[in-house]
């Protein structure tokens, strides 16, 4: 009877162990993940895995076993998911990321930057020339609850104290850092995501943000703190200006793609470019926090103008240098 | 059985592996998909209430309230992309489903693909909750009309995936990524190994009559052995006996060991077809090929 066996039974005869092999090493992964196999194991994955692959393909043209060719394909596209998943380590790919492709990203997104810098501007100017003409306006542009009584028919006193504040220096500071953080990320978030909507919200949001600055920036001015209101924003508020305008670049970018997609299609150029904004938007999610240690701690425990004014400076040059000259050595390659 | 078929095909998807060989994906229900997220987010949930029993243990107070705002915002922001990092494309609640994510152009899940499509649920799912339940947060000074206006596109965004033929979410549609579900199917015996002496043995002729969709559906019927009552049995071996045209004087066969017979011949020489180009896609191929030969034969005398 052996000679008249049928070629596809005979195929699947001489091969039935390997793809076994390759069941039990897939379900490792699929219950543990990759971590499961060790480096000759995940050797023999791949190479099990193309070998399956290709008798799958041989099955498809000699075999009529609908159950042994539907259990291939199922079985290849397991180990498909296993082959094909997150290979690289989490370390290294964490110091590519911030060592060279974000600086790089930033570098290239100079204009989408600039635009979104342009309308954070844009807002403060109009907030802080609106709310210098009318201080009423005060209240229409800055959402009630982030004001803590700080607002126009607050005493100068007040508002001095609120910005060398020593009182609360207790362990409430970590919980309003990492309040700050939380709120702040996630507006930033919102920021990128939004940008599939025609990037229209992002040009609100930054807008609005620099409406709230402007005004704010506004009431201190007229009761001439203006030196010290910036020394107490900026320390922090260099990052997280950053981070916004990063975020906002980020939406552009997704905005970009939808209205003015390349030559692969709208589909395509949004999916190419949604992947690096989600990179870009990322790392702001890390200069947010970065802004908060500074907003919680910094600006609590450090009170002397000068240093305030110092560290702005610092950070500033910091991130110039991060964004202008980190990853250049790559970029070519 | 055909209403699965269709089902089937409306729902599966080519991949094109690296390889340059296509596998089959099927993309994953909307329940299944729904079911997952509720259970992901019961993890969420349970775990932030676990913290904030924690930091209620410990006194309640500051740098503890810290810690437990700051885990709460990375687990809600870093809990799916962190999961489907570290579980090929899946996550506690997908795999619950059996469902998870893949590359839409079948190359492999990058990092960066699995931030896009997780980024996005912030906006995706809790910006029409908020909208919903306060839309004053969100756009300040927002008039009835207008925050209803938003509530309204918050939830077109929602349900997003109801409208579109391969059931992208907005995340999925940013980061060129598909949720498929992976069957598991169980590898069965070769039918056609079971019949080593066969009691019954058919000519060239009777078995010109069939395609390989016949031979799956009688594949399907042997299978299933167990389910078939005896008079399926009967009326199946009828019908291919009056088709091949069994002959008369040995009608009466023993329907099982008859049906095996068959399916093992007939797979046979469909196969031995197949290694010579030939492949009959059902009984109607089978039937024109016959005819040709037919006709040619007829000519040829």
């Amino acid at each position: 009877m052996s000679d008249g066996e049928l070629r596809s039974v005979q195929f699947r005869r001489e091969r039935e162990a390997a793809w076994r092999e390759l069941e039990g090493l897939v379900i490792a992964v699929e219950k543990r993940g990759m971590r499961a196999l060790d480096a000759s194991d995940a050797r023999r994955l791949a190479m099990l895995y193309r070998g399956t692959l290709s008798a799958l393909s041989v099955a498809r043209a000699i075999s009529l076993d609908r159950n042994l060719v539907d259990w291939l394909e199922s079985l290849c596209s397991r180990a498909y998911l296993c082959v094909y998943s997150s290979k690289r380590s989490a370390s290294g790919a964490l110091a590519g990321f911030f060592l060279r492709w974000f600086p790089q990203q930033m570098r290239r997104l100079r204009w989408h930057l600039l635009l979104a810098f342009v309308f954070l501007g844009a807002g403060m100017l109009a907030g802080f020339l609106l709310t210098l003409g009318d201080m009423e306006l005060f209240y229409s542009f800055m959402p009630a609850g982030m004001t803590q009584g700080r607002n126009p028919a607050a005493t100068t006193e007040f508002l001095r104290d609120g910005l060398y504040d020593v009182e609360h220096l207790n362990d409430s500071l970590a919980a309003f850092a990492s309040f700050l953080f939380s709120h702040n990320a996630r507006i930033g978030i919102m920021a990128f995501a939004l940008g599939f909507v025609f990037g229209l919200p992002v040009f609100y949001l930054l807008f609005y943000n620099g409406l709230s600055l402007g005004a704010f920036a506004a009431l201190y001015h007229s009761r001439g703190l203006s030196v010290d209101l910036w020394g107490w924003l900026l320390p922090h508020g260099v990052t997280e200006l950053f981070a916004v305008v990063v975020c906002g670049a980020a939406g552009l970018v997704l905005a970009q793609a939808l209205l003015f997609p390349d030559r692969h299609g709208r589909l395509d150029t949004l999916r190419v470019r949604g992947r690096e904004a989600a990179g870009i938007a990322l790392g702001a999610v890390v200069l947010f926090f970065i802004a908060a240690l500074f907003e919680g701690f910094f600006r609590q425990l450090v009170t002397d103008v000068e240093v305030r004014y110092l560290t702005a400076t610092t950070m500033a040059a910091f991130w110039l240098f991060y964004f202008l000259v980190l990853g250049r050595r790559g970029a070519g390659t | 059985m055909s209403l699965v078929d269709e089902r089937a095909a409306i729902d599966s998807r080519r991949l094109n592996t690296p390889e340059g060989i296509e596998l089959t994906v099927r993309l994953a229900p909307i329940g299944a998909r729904a079911a997952a997220f509720v259970l992901d987010w019961l993890i969420i949930i349970a775990v932030t209430l676990l913290l904030a029993m924690l930091v209620v243990l410990a006194g309640g107070n500051g740098s503890f309230t810290a810690f437990f705002l700051f885990a709460h915002f990375l687990l809600r922001i870093f809990y799916f992309p962190f999961c489907e990092l570290a579980l090929q494309g899946s996550t506690p609640g997908k795999r619950s489903q059996k469902i998870r994510v893949i590359d839409s152009h079948g190359g492999p899940l990058s990092p960066r693909a699995i931030f896009a499509r997780n980024l996005t649920r912030e906006v995706e799912v809790f910006l029409p909750v908020v909208a919903v339940f306060s839309p004053e947060s969100i756009w300040p000074g927002a008039g009835g009309l207008i925050g209803l206006f938003a509530a309204l596109w918050c939830i077109a965004l929602l349900l997003m995936p109801l409208f579109n033929r391969d059931r992208l979410r907005v995340g999925d549609l940013i980061a060129g990524t598909w949720v498929v579900t992976v069957p598991e199917r169980p590898l069965l015996e070769d039918l056609s190994a079971r019949v080593q002496q066969p009691r019954y043995h058919f000519t060239a002729e009777q078995l010109g009559h069939y395609g390989n969709y016949e031979l799956h559906v009688l594949e399907d019927l042997l299978r299933n052995e167990g389910e078939v009552d005896r008079d399926t049995w009967d009326l199946v071996c009828t019908k291919i006996k009056q088709r091949i045209g069994w002959p008369k004087d040995a009608w009466e066969v023993e329907p099982l060991p008859f049906l095996q017979a068959f399916y093992a011949a007939q797979r046979a020489r469909l196969e031995r077809g197949l290694l010579f180009g030939v492949r009959h896609a059902d009984k109607n191929e089978a039937r024109e090929a016959r005819q040709r030969s037919g006709g040619q034969s007829s000519r040829s005398l």
